[in-house]
């Protein structure tokens, strides 16, 4: 109970806590088609609807194609609106998610990441969100229940203040269907933080009708992409703004990312999600014995606070980028980042490409201390290196 | 122009001189007691009202993408059972989907069958023009048996199209829903009729209009309705109601025109006069009166 304000500690899922927070926001429309992991979410929601917690418009579509493209209309049509998806159902999504930035409208996505068919998995990784990388949506990742609460409430005032789209994402399983515990905010707080929705145009006010989703030729369709590139670029320092805001009411510490003992660590882990929980514990233990070892975490992932992570990396000899997706063809989403990054500010750093956990394949304690110990002993290598494989 | 017609969608569009569905839309739309807002599919109806910065749409409008149009009239019209609770937006709203047969037949059907089967309060308005002929005439599951198209073309071993139309009103039929009918650009009254009843319908109503293409069925712009009109005439396109599942023929005559008079009208349907392609063409004219017959014994 910091700063005695009106706060719950309660222990949830991943998926429940999500629920939670879309509660608190209760958003005026709710498309969804179900899916492993994400279903967690709309279930516990559904139940705050039949209990009558929620007025929210709940559409049940018939697939996920038709969740976002439900969400378009809502969204367009001038209401708060969110959705919620995993997997095949994020890839499904694919054509409709650059309608959805490209129209500029602010839906926010809960995402419980996981592998992408064939073979079939269920289980975490992040293939179905880096295969979004680049459809203009704003993409948040969370390392535990409390972040996925936290982020699901701070990606909903984002995209309305950005008019871009919002994915917050957990990972499936190691987040979405673990219980933790965490701090709620009261349904007035998110209330209050969030303010009302009211865009400047939309499709239900009658008296001033206006086209969504024109034909744009050779001579304006590269204005619109522009203009959309120029407002992610904003995003960022939005971003931090609503999260700084979010500090002050929840007290927790919010950044485009968390840098975890990398002041002075000599050898940095940078990586997205759950593992991090493990990763700081590995580099308390390894700081024990003098090790100069610590992470970066990944929470602001587009657009991609490039500057700032730089500057977080400045001491640091070696790196060790490791996902939980591959780039087939190339080096996985988030080490192209950061050595593309290293490249323009003139540093030599090494950088060690890593994949682990795909299809939710377990990552110990102990892989993650070897990952240091190679640094340490300079085995980098421009080969990719697989994780437990 | 009636101002009533024209007060959702203007003129200078850009649609072909003799094309069907600026008359199709102008004609249900006039017909709404409240103010409409349109979500329509990819096709050519889109490209040719919305070219940015125009628009001839002076009513709300939206298009998203082919296939969706039916969920995306979903979320806006939940978003309007939200919003209007609130009293942020008039009570009073109609929502209409305009979507070509490739985006309702084909890549749509899904969506179309999700939002009716949820019992959105929406109209659904399928022009029929039996192809995709914003990309140049390629076959669609609603071009008619023997038609010749880019992608069905007539050749040395070829006739056509070999499939059947899809029965698209019998799908819609079984989800169901309270009002569906059979319309033909030719003949507005019964159109007119059918659109006020959609409207006055609670939950979703669907509507199947006839509309020839000048440019892929290939006849002179002035002729259109003329060859609407066959098509009913000869019975290829009947004009019928379904009412709470019961079917009701609209216009029926004793002795129906022979169906070559609305094939010979058409450079898609020339090739079926050749002495090689006569059965082609008896198979043609017996697909017409079977479908007739079936839909007759549906009334009984």
């Amino acid at each position: 109970m910091k700063n005695g304000k009106n706060k719950n500690r309660i222990a949830l899922t991943g998926g429940a806590a999500a629920a939670e927070a879309l509660k608190q926001i209760e958003p005026d429309v709710m498309a969804v088609y179900p899916i492993t992991p994400q279903t967690t979410i709309i279930e516990t929601f559904a139940k705050f609807k039949a209990d009558g917690e929620v007025e929210t418009e709940v559409i049940e579509v018939e697939s996920e194609h038709s969740a976002i493209s439900a969400c378009v209309g809502s969204s367009a049509a001038g209401a708060r609106t969110v959705t919620a998806t995993s997997s095949q159902g994020l890839a499904l999504m694919n054509e409709i998610l650059y309608i959805a930035s490209g129209m500029r409208l602010p839906i926010l996505m809960v995402v419980s990441a996981r592998a992408l068919s064939a073979p079939i998995n269920i289980h975490g990784d992040h293939s179905d969100v880096m295969g979004a990388r680049d459809a203009g949506w704003i993409q948040i990742f969370s390392e535990n229940t409390q972040e996925i609460y936290d982020n699901t409430i701070i990606g909903m005032k984002l995209a309305e203040k950005t008019k871009l789209p919002v994915m917050a994402i957990m990972d499936g399983f190691n987040t979405s269907h673990c219980v933790e515990n965490l701090e709620i905010l009261s349904k007035d707080q998110v209330q209050k933080f969030l303010g009302e929705f009211s865009p400047e145009k939309y499709l239900l006010d009658i008296e001033h009708p206006v086209t969504f989703g024109p034909l744009a030729l050779q001579n304006s369709y590269f204005e619109f992409k522009v203009q959309q590139e120029e407002a992610m670029e904003k995003a960022g320092r939005e971003y931090l703004k609503i999260a700084k805001e979010f500090e002050k009411i929840s007290g927790r510490k919010k950044d485009y990312f968390e840098a975890y003992k990398t002041e002075d660590a000599e050898e940095v882990i940078i990586l997205a999600g759950s593992t991090a929980g493990t990763t700081k514990d590995v580099v308390d233990r390894m700081r024990q014995t003098g090790k100069k070892v610590g992470l970066l975490k990944i929470s602001l992932f587009r657009p991609f606070p490039l500057r700032e992570i730089l500057s977080a990396l400045k001491n640091a000899k070696s790196i060790a980028v490791m996902e939980r997706a591959i780039s087939s063809g190339t080096y996985p989403p988030i080490y192209n980042d950061i050595v593309n990054g290293l490249y323009q500010s003139g540093e030599t750093k090494k950088v060690q490409s890593i994949i682990y956990s795909l299809g939710g394949r377990d990552i110990f304690a102990k892989d993650i201390e070897k990952v240091f110990e190679d640094l340490k002993a300079e085995k980098i290598s421009k080969e990719i290196k697989y994780i437990g494989v | 122009m009636n101002k009533n017609l024209a007060k959702n969608f203007a003129s200078g569009h850009s649609a072909c001189a003799g094309c069907a569905f600026p008359a199709i839309v102008r004609t249900i739309l006039g017909e709404s007691p409240d103010p409409v807002v349109i979500s329509n599919t990819t096709g050519c109806l889109e490209v040719t009202s919305t070219l940015y910065p125009y628009t001839a749409w002076k009513t709300p409008y939206i298009h998203s993408a082919f296939e969706n149009a039916s969920a995306t009239i979903s979320g806006v019209e939940q978003a309007h059972k939200a919003l209007s609770r609130k009293g942020k937006v008039p009570k009073k709203i109609k929502f209409v989907v305009f979507g070509g047969d490739g985006g309702t037949y084909d890549i749509g059907l899904q969506s179309l069958s999700g939002a009716l089967e949820r019992g959105h309060d929406f109209v659904y308005v399928v022009y029929d023009n039996g192809g995709y002929m914003n990309t140049g005439n390629q076959r669609s599951s609603a071009t008619p048996y023997a038609a010749n198209t880019e992608t069905t073309p007539v050749g040395k071993e070829s006739f056509g199209k070999v499939e059947m139309r899809k029965n698209l009103m019998e799908i819609v039929d079984a989800h169901h829903i309270k009002y569906a009918a059979q319309a033909n650009v030719a003949y507005l009254a019964d159109l007119k009729k059918k659109a006020r009843k959609a409207f006055e319908t609670e939950g979703p109503a669907f509507l199947s209009v006839f509309s020839p293409c000048t440019n892929n069925w290939k006849f002179p712009t002035s002729q259109y309705v003329a060859i609407a009109k066959l098509a009913t005439e000869t019975n290829f396109w009947p004009l019928f109601e379904i009412e709470d599942g019961k079917y009701k023929v609209n216009w029926a005559t004793e002795n129906p025109k022979p169906v070559e008079e609305f094939l010979k009208t058409q450079g898609r349907f020339k090739h079926l006069f050749s002495e090689k392609n006569k059965p082609v063409l008896d198979e043609v004219k017996k697909i017409v009166k079977d479908e007739w017959q079936r839909l007759v014994d549906k009334t009984e």
